[in-house]
C-alpha cells in the first residue's frame, strides 16, 4: 500500500517535472500543479498510510487505535493552501506576461537578458 | 622620568597617528567655512605631530622601544603595540615635516577647486596611516596601516576622477601595492609562526638559518618592491603622477614609496646576511637605479622626470640596504632624509612652475629666474642637494655611500659602478631642474609666469634650508640617526656624521668624478633623450601587461555572467532537477544502499480504482492534444488525489484539495480561453527525450528514496505528542486542526499572510492589465519606437487577442 503510493508520487513528480521543463508557460503551470500534488503525496507516504480512521480524539484523550498520523496532514494542509496561492499568482503573472510580451515561450522572454547583450566596458 | 617619557610617547602617537586620521573628515567639512585657511589649519595639525615626535628624540637612547600596548583581539592574543626607536622616529619626523609643508602647499595649490576640502581630508588620512605604518610594532597593525596607505593613495591618485588616465593610475597603484600588501600579510603571519610573537620586535635572533627564510625573504621582498616601485613593478609610479602635484610630492617621493624601504630596513637586523635577501635587494636595486636614472632622461614632462628619478633613488636605497654593511645602512639613512627633503622640494617647485606658467614641459620653459626668483632659489638648493654639493646633506649621503661600496670585491665594484652612474645621472637631472627652466631667454608659456603664493613657496624654501641646516648641525642629526642605525644594525659601532672632507680619499675623488660627468650629461641632455628613447623603446614593460590582465579579468567576468545568466529558463530548471536527482541518488548509491524490492501491493478494489483514476489524469494532462482536455484531466487527477486523502484517513485534506482543484480548474478554464495552448508540445525530439529522461530519473529517484525511508522505522514522538496533548492541552478533538490553529498557530498566520500577499499581487496585476488596455483599444496609436525596434519583425497586434 505504501509502496504503491510511493510509485504514484514518483509518477506525479515525473509528469510535473516534464511539464515544467517545457518552455510553454501554460504547460509549466500545469506541471507546477502536478508537482505540488506529488510532493504532498510524498509527505503523506513518508508519515505512513493507514486506512480509514482519521486522527480525532473522540471521547477519551487519545484517538482510536490505528488512526492516521496527524503530523503530515497538518503539513499538507498548509502546503495545499500555499500552493493554491502560488498557482493563482503565477497564472495571472503568466497571463500578463503573455499580454505584454506576446509570447508564452520562455525563450522569447528576453527583456532582462537580451541575446547578444552589450560587452562589458573595456576601459578604466 | 620613565613614566613621563611614556606619557609623552602616548601623546605623540595620538597627535601623529590618531589626529590626522580622526581629522580627515572634519577637515574636509571645514573647508566650506574657512576657505583658504584650510591649508594653514591642516599644516598646524601636522606641526603638532612633528613637535610631539621631536620631543621624543632626547629619550631615544634610554627608553625601551615600546611605549604603548593595548589589547586588540585578546582571544587571538593580538595586541596593538607601537615602537618608538631611532628608525621609526627618523621616518616619522621626516614624514611629519614634509607632510605639514605639503598640506600647507595643497591649500593654495587647489585654490578654487570644488573638492579642495575632500583633498585635504584624503591627505590627512594618508598622513596618519603613514605615521602608523612606521610607528606600529604589531604585525597585523603594520598590515592594516600598509593597506590604509594604499587606499588613501588610491583616493588621491584618482582625485581627478573625470580623467581616465587618473582612474587608470589609481587602479594600477591599488592593485600593485595591494598584491604587495597581501604578500606582507603572508610574510607577517609566517614571521609570527617562526618567532612565536605577533610583534615585529619579537624577532630578535637572526632568521637566516631558519628553514622558512627563503619564504620570508620572498614575501617581504615582494611587499617592499611593489610598494617601492622596484623593477619590474616600477611601472605604476610614473602613472601615479596623474595625481595633483602635492600628492606626488608627499606620497611618491618622501613617504608612501619609502614604506618598502622602511620595511627592508626594519627587517634587516634579522634578515640581513642571507643571499636570498641581500643578493635580491642588490640586483633589483641596481637595476631599478639604472632604469630610473636613464628613464629620467627620456621624459620632457618635469613631473615624469622627477618620477623616474624617484624610482632611481628608491633603487639606490634598496641597493644600499642590500649591501647591508653598517656604512651602507648609515648611508641609506642619511640618503633617505636628504632625498625626502630635496625631492619633495623639487616636486613642489615643479608644481609652482606648472601653477605659474601653465606648462610642465621642460623644452618650453626658460628664463623664469626673474618672475619666479624664490622658486629659483628653492630649486637651486634642491638641485644642489641632488647633485651632492657640499655642504648640503646630499653631499654627505653620497660620500657615505661611496665609502660603503669602495671595497676590493667584485660585487662591490659592480655596485660602486652602478652607484656612480646613478649619481651622475641624478646629478645631471638635478642641474637640469635647477638651471634650465630658470636661465636663458624667456619663452612664451600658456600663462604669464608669476611667482606662486606664500603657502606654495614656503614649503620648498624651508625644505631646502632644512637640507643645509642638518648638514651644518651634525650633532643634532646624530641624535636621531645614531639610534636609527642601532635599530637597523644592533651590532654596529656608534654612528657619527662625517665632519671633514678627506680631500684625497676615494669617496671624494669619486664625488668629483660624479660632478664632472654630471656636467657632461647635463650638456648632452637633448641628444641623450632622443638616443635613449630610440634605444629603450622596445624594452618590455608590465604596463601594457597590466591592461591586458585587467581587461582579461573584465572579459572573464562578462563570460561567467553570460554563462550563468543565459536567460534560458528551461536550462536553469534542468540544472535544478538534475541536481535534485543527483542529490537523492548519490547518497543512496554510495552510503545508504538501495531499497529492497517491495511486495505486490495489497490494495483493495476501490484503492486500485482511485490509483487508476490518478494515473489516467496525470497521463492525460501530459499528453492532452487540446487545452480543454488538459484542464479536465487536471480536474480528474485532483479529484483522485482528494479521494486518496479520504481513503487514508485525511478527510480535511480531501475536502480542501477538492475545493482547491475545482477552483483551479474553473480559473484555468477562464484564463485559458484567452491564452493559446499549442496542441502539441513545441519541443523538438531531442529536447523531448532529454527532458523526459530527466523527469523520469528525478521522479524515480524520489520514489526510491521514499521506499528506502519506508524501510526504516518511523519516529512517532512528535505525532504522539500531538495525539496525547491536543485534547488535554488545547481542548480540541480534531488533532489536525488543533495542530494548525494552536500548536503551529504562528505558522498558519504566516500562511494566511502569504495567501493575502498573493491575493493583493493578483489584484494589482489585474488592475495594471485593465489600466493598460484603453491605450491600444481607444485609437490605433503607433507603437512606441523603442518597442518596435526591440522586435522589429514581429506581428504583435495580430497575435494578441482583443481584450473583450
Amino acid at each position: 500500500m505504501n509502496a504503491a503510493m510511493a510509485v504514484l508520487a514518483g509518477l506525479f513528480l515525473s509528469a510535473g517535472i516534464y511539464l515544467l521543463l517545457s518552455r510553454a508557460l501554460i504547460r509549466m503551470l500545469l506541471g507546477l500543479l502536478l508537482f505540488g500534488n506529488g510532493v504532498n503525496l510524498v509527505i503523506l507516504v513518508a508519515g505512513r498510510l493507514s486506512r480509514g480512521v482519521p486522527p480525532i480524539a473522540l471521547d477519551g484523550k487519545l484517538p482510536l487505535a490505528g488512526a492516521a498520523n496527524p503530523l503530515p496532514q497538518a503539513l499538507i494542509l498548509t502546503a495545499i493552501v500555499i500552493g493554491f496561492a502560488l498557482f493563482s499568482f503565477l497564472l495571472v503573472l503568466a497571463y500578463r506576461a503573455y499580454q505584454s510580451l506576446d509570447a508564452d515561450d520562455t525563450n522569447e522572454m528576453r527583456v532582462a537578458e537580451p541575446k547578444g547583450g552589450p560587452e562589458p566596458p573595456l576601459s578604466y | 622620568m620613565q613614566a613621563t617619557r611614556d606619557m609623552i610617547g602616548i601623546y605623540a602617537l595620538l597627535l601623529a597617528i590618531g589626529l590626522p586620521i580622526v581629522m580627515a573628515w572634519p577637515l574636509a567639512a571645514l573647508e566650506r567655512w574657512v576657505r583658504g585657511a584650510i591649508g594653514w589649519i591642516a599644516a598646524l595639525m601636522g606641526l603638532a605631530g612633528l613637535g610631539a615626535l621631536l620631543l621624543l628624540v632626547p629619550g631615544l637612547g634610554e627608553t625601551p622601544s615600546r611605549v604603548l600596548e593595548l589589547d586588540w583581539v585578546p582571544s587571538l592574543g593580538l595586541r596593538l603595540a607601537f615602537r618608538i626607536d631611532g628608525l621609526s622616529l627618523t621616518f616619522a619626523i621626516t614624514i611629519a615635516a614634509v607632510g605639514s609643508l605639503v598640506l600647507l602647499y595643497a591649500g593654495d595649490y587647489l585654490k578654487g577647486h570644488p573638492h579642495r576640502g575632500r583633498f585635504i581630508g584624503f591627505l590627512s588620512l594618508f598622513l596618519g596611516a603613514m605615521q602608523g605604518l612606521v610607528l606600529v610594532d604589531s604585525i597585523v597593525g603594520l598590515y592594516a596601516f600598509w593597506e590604509l596607505t594604499s587606499l588613501a593613495s588610491f583616493l588621491l591618485i584618482g582625485f581627478d576622477a573625470d580623467r581616465q588616465a587618473a582612474r587608470r593610475g589609481a587602479i594600477q597603484a591599488l592593485v600593485v601595492t595591494g598584491i604587495g600588501g597581501l604578500a606582507l600579510l603572508a610574510g607577517g603571519v609566517t614571521l609570527a609562526l617562526v618567532t612565536g610573537s605577533w610583534q615585529l620586535s619579537g624577532a630578535t635572533a637572526s632568521l637566516v638559518a631558519s628553514p622558512a627564510f627563503p619564504l620570508l625573504a620572498a614575501l617581504f621582498l615582494l611587499a617592499a618592491t611593489t610598494k617601492s616601485a622596484q623593477v619590474p613593478f616600477h611601472f605604476w609610479l610614473p602613472n601615479a603622477m596623474e595625481a595633483p602635484t602635492p600628492v606626488s610630492a608627499l606620497l611618491h617621493s618622501a613617504t608612501m614609496v619609502q614604506a618598502g624601504v622602511y620595511l627592508v630596513l626594519r627587517l634587516s637586523s634579522v634578515m640581513s646576511g642571507g643571499i636570498w635577501w641581500n643578493g635580491t635587494l642588490m640586483v633589483l636595486g641596481a637595476l631599478t637605479l639604472a632604469w630610473g636614472a636613464f628613464g629620467a632622461f627620456r621624459e620632457t614632462d618635469l613631473k615624469q622626470v622627477l618620477a623616474q628619478t624617484t624610482i632611481a633613488s628608491l633603487g639606490l636605497l634598496m641597493l644600499l640596504a642590500g649591501i647591508g654593511s653598517e656604512l651602507a645602512l648609515a648611508a641609506a639613512l642619511i640618503y633617505f632624509v636628504a632625498h625626502a627633503l630635496y625631492k619633495a622640494a623639487l616636486f613642489l617647485v615643479v608644481g609652482g612652475i606648472d601653477h605659474g606658467t601653465g606648462t610642465r614641459d621642460i623644452t618650453s620653459l626658460r628664463g623664469l629666474r626673474e618672475p619666479m626668483s624664490l622658486s629659483f632659489i628653492a630649486a637651486l638648493m634642491a638641485g644642489a642637494a641632488m647633485l651632492g654639493v657640499p655642504p648640503l646633506l646630499g653631499f654627505w649621503a653620497k660620500e657615505e655611500m661611496y665609502k660603503a661600496a669602495a671595497l676590493p670585491d667584485m660585487a662591490m665594484i659592480a655596485a660602486l659602478a652602478v652607484l656612480v652612474l646613478g649619481n651622475v645621472l641624478l646629478g645631471a637631472v638635478g642641474l637640469l631642474l635647477a638651471i634650465r627652466p630658470f636661465m636663458g631667454v624667456q619663452l612664451a608659456t600658456p600663462k604669464l609666469p608669476h611667482e606662486a603664493p606664500w603657502g606654495m613657496i614656503a614649503g620648498p624654501l624651508l625644505l631646502g634650508i632644512a637640507g643645509l641646516a642638518l648638514a651644518l648641525l651634525p650633532g643634532e642629526v646624530e641624535r636621531l640617526l645614531a639610534p636609527a642605525l642601532a635599530a637597523v644594525a644592533p651590532a654596529a659601532k656608534p654612528f657619527h656624521m662625517p665632519r671633514g672632507i678627506d680631500l684625497i680619499g676615494v669617496p671624494f675623488l669619486l664625488s668629483m668624478l660624479t660632478w664632472a660627468l654630471a656636467m657632461v650629461a647635463y650638456r648632452l641632455f637633448n641628444p641623450m633623450r632622443i638616443g635613449l628613447n630610440k634605444a629603450l623603446r622596445r624594452v618590455p614593460s608590465l604596463d601594457r601587461g597590466f591592461d591586458r590582465a585587467y581587461f582579461g579579468l573584465v572579459r572573464l567576468a562578462g563570460a561567467v555572467t553570460r554563462l550563468l545568466h543565459h536567460g534560458r529558463l528551461e536550462i536553469a530548471m534542468l540544472t535544478i532537477f538534475v541536481m535534485l536527482a543527483a542529490a537523492v541518488l548519490l547518497p543512496l548509491a554510495l552510503a545508504d544502499g538501495w531499497p529492497l524490492r517491495p511486495n505486490w501491493p495489497d490494495l483493495r478494489l476501490e484503492e486500485w480504482g482511485v490509483m487508476a483514476l490518478a494515473v489516467a489524469g496525470v497521463v492525460t494532462v501530459v499528453f492532452a492534444p487540446g487545452r480543454l482536455m488538459a484542464i479536465l484531466a487536471l480536474g480528474i487527477q485532483g479529484t483522485a488525489v482528494s479521494l486518496i486523502f479520504l481513503l487514508f484517513g485525511a478527510p480535511d485534506l480531501g475536502f480542501t484539495q477538492f475545493m482547491v482543484e475545482i477552483l483551479s480548474v474553473v480559473i484555468l478554464g477562464l484564463v485559458m480561453t484567452r491564452l493559446k495552448l499549442e496542441g502539441r508540445d513545441p519541443r523538438p525530439m531531442e529536447d523531448w527525450l532529454r527532458d523526459g529522461s530527466v523527469a523520469l530519473v528525478a521522479g524515480g529517484a524520489v520514489t526510491l528514496l521514499l521506499l528506502r525511508v519506508l524501510e526504516t522505522p518511523l519516529d512517532p514522538r512528535l505525532s504522539d505528542f500531538f495525539n496525547e496533548n491536543s485534547a488535554a492541552l488545547a481542548h480540541g478533538k480534531n488533532i489536525v486542526n488543533v495542530i494548525l490553529v494552536d500548536f503551529r498557530g504562528l505558522d498558519t498566520l504566516g500562511e494566511i499572510s502569504v495567501v493575502m500577499a498573493a491575493g493583493i499581487a493578483v489584484l494589482a496585476l489585474i488592475r495594471v492589465a485593465r489600466s493598460a488596455k484603453p491605450v491600444p483599444a481607444a485609437a490605433p496609436v503607433p507603437e512606441p519606437e523603442a518597442e518596435a525596434e526591440a522586435e522589429p519583425d514581429k506581428p504583435k497586434r495580430a497575435r494578441r487577442r482583443s481584450p473583450a
